[in-house]
């Protein structure tokens, strides 16, 4: 049965493989092919058609398509960015530090996300229909329905208007103190923490009561197992499997909610950087931050797809 | 105990509460979509107030906003955009993706597998990257924004239409249409739309939420409606230097917003299971 689990997660991976390869086409497809010639943008409408002429032959503009998308991608797979059409700087540079601030706001808001959601997911399910679980669920239903920006304002609102415990949309660059470290990342992390929760509290709680709904935790309350050993020793090891999916789904979440809370409060990272590429029309940087986006979701809901088939004993 | 199976079946389509607030307020902005240029107190361009993110008063009901102008009138025309745009890109996404997910569901072979595989490849790409890499690309005007919204959504669409279809397909009716000698078109319109209109329906709901939310998120970036326009989530831009005075200029399109898509996943939440799940 081992080598069947390898091959189904072989086919998985190649599948993600497979899927990568069309997204970084799309990607490459809808910034290059659609209207608006990169030559004439970046030399303006006043030049001649020499001078246009000239860059195109230089940036292989010239050539077709299916050609320019091999020679990205090839590129892109020897770590080659392409070079910012905005100011002439390769793009791996550009994103180099910027792409360890993303991954560390990402970083701490998975600390603090993970325990927190598992806990307020595993109790609400004990206690499903009671005030607590209601509370929790009209909470998590509520930061869902209402885009991130609104919670990072009313964070702004709450934390630094009304109570004047942090300052407002800004990211000082001087950092002297431990302190001062801390009002920075607060922001942003309560922003962030708030939107990947609410989906984490969700689906561990409805995976949880999935596995409680069972027959077998059932009858382990009816041998009178308290309300606590019935979930944590006999439900929780079987809930694993769908909670580690949960988890990694809901991580997936971050992608969306970076761009925006990057921007709204002003944070070195990529998403930042790749919203003034937008801005700017810089198709290169905008690319490649696209690419980098896109391949930490596929391996977030990749990582969720193996951990499903491993956690899944029929199959192992 | 026996009551419930005792109760005749027409009477479950009967709506909570909850749901009924939540068409109510779904309502309430429509119509305001609608009148909004009889109905708003003042011109949306012309600035009426010498102060700009002025309070609440009896004169500007929701105050100004950052150059002095009505913020009512902004709101009121700013439901015009959201929610139209809104609405013109799920009703793309959902009937273009619906007909090709129960088309590829009763076409199967390889047009059901390459598509399937090309749009959920389209599928693992996240929303708000795709607007930011298409507004990139070819800015944003209101019809690229509609078609920009709705494509991306397609997939989705197309994902769940198809796994609802899948199963009706495989009922001995369709065999029959089949050996009848009846086209795709009339199997796919006649005998499987009318099974799962019901779920088709509450996907249409969830995905005018998600489609509102990422129209918001876009414009809140500056990137989705622009200027002389703005949707909800442009004033919420436009504003932002108002939230550290906590002006209502930054506060109500936010809350504009929610009340709209909370309603929706209220309605949706509380819809008669009859509706819901009629496949199940």
């Amino acid at each position: 049965m081992r080598t069947y689990v390898l091959g189904l997660i072989a086919n998985r991976l190649g599948s993600s493989a497979l899927t990568l390869l069309i997204v970084s086409f799309a990607v490459f497809f809808a910034t290059a092919m659609l209207p608006g010639d990169t030559a004439t943008i970046l030399l303006g409408q006043a030049a001649t058609p020499e001078a246009v002429a000239g860059l195109r032959a230089a940036m292989h503009l010239d050539e077709p398509a299916f050609f320019r998308f091999a020679r990205w991608l090839f590129g892109l797979l020897q770590g080659d960015l392409g070079t910012s059409y905005v100011n002439n700087v390769p793009v791996a540079e550009l994103i180099g530090a910027r792409f360890v601030n993303t991954m560390r706001l990402a970083g701490i808001v998975t600390l603090i996300a993970v325990p927190l959601s598992l806990v307020l997911g595993i109790t609400s399910a004990m206690f499903r229909g009671s005030v607590y679980d209601r509370i929790v669920t009209i909470l998590t239903i509520g930061v869902i329905s209402v885009p991130e920006f609104m919670i990072a304002t009313s964070a702004v609102l709450l934390f630094s208007v009304y109570l004047k415990w942090l300052p407002a949309l800004s990211f000082a660059s001087d950092v002297a103190s431990f302190w001062q470290v801390l009002k920075i990342y607060a922001m942003p992390v309560i922003t962030l923490t708030f939107v990947v929760s609410a989906q984490m509290i969700r689906m561990t709680r409805a995976a949880v009561i999935d596995t409680i709904n069972t027959p077998y935790v059932e009858a382990a309350i009816l041998k009178g197992a308290s309300r606590w050993r019935a979930v944590i020793i006999h439900a929780l090891p079987n809930a694993v499997g769908p909670i580690a999916n949960a988890i990694a789904l809901a991580l997936s979440y971050l992608v969306g909610g970076v761009i925006i809370v990057e921007t709204i409060f002003n944070y070195p990272g990529i998403a930042k950087l790749m919203v003034d590429g937008v801005s700017t029309r810089d198709l290169p940087l905008i690319q490649s931050c696209a690419i980098i986006f896109c391949i930490g979701y596929l391996a977030l809901i990749t990582f969720a797809d193996i951990v499903a088939i491993l956690a899944n004993p029929r199959v192992r | 105990m026996t009551t419930s199976t005792t109760i005749p079946r027409r009477l479950s389509y009967r709506f909570s509460w909850v749901g009924i607030i939540g068409l109510a307020i779904i309502l309430f902005w429509a119509v305001i979509a609608f009148l909004a240029p009889h109905i708003i107190p003042y011109p949306v361009g012309e600035i009426v107030d010498e102060d700009y993110f002025g309070p609440m008063s009896s004169k500007l009901l929701l105050g100004s906003d950052y150059l002095g102008r009505d913020m009512l009138s902004r709101i009121i025309m700013g439901a015009r955009y959201t929610v139209g745009i809104s609405l013109a890109a799920v009703c793309l996404a959902c009937f273009t993706g619906g007909a090709l997910g129960m088309a590829a569901a009763v076409i199967g072979g390889w047009f059901d597998t390459v598509l399937s595989r090309f749009l959920d490849a389209l599928n693992s790409i996240p929303s708000k990257l795709s607007g930011l890499v298409i507004a990139a690309a070819v800015g944003s005007s209101l019809s690229v924004l509609i078609v920009m919204l709705g494509v991306i959504y397609i997939p989705g669409a197309y994902r769940f239409a198809r796994s609802l279809a899948v199963n009706i397909n495989t009922m001995d009716y369709i065999t029959v249409a089949r050996t009848r000698g009846e086209g795709i078109s009339y199997v796919v319109f006649s005998e499987i739309l009318p099974n799962i209109i019901g779920p088709l329906l509450a996907d249409f709901g969830i995905r005018f939420v998600f489609i509102v939310l990422l129209l918001s998120g876009l414009s809140f970036l500056g990137l989705g409606v622009q200027p002389p326009y703005a949707d909800w989530g442009a004033l919420v831009h436009e504003n932002i230097g108002g939230l550290p005075f906590g002006a209502p200029a930054v506060i109500v399109p936010s809350l504009a917003i929610a009340s709209l898509t909370i309603s929706v996943n209220l309605l949706i939440d509380n819809l008669p299971k009859k509706i819901r799940d009629r496949s199940a």
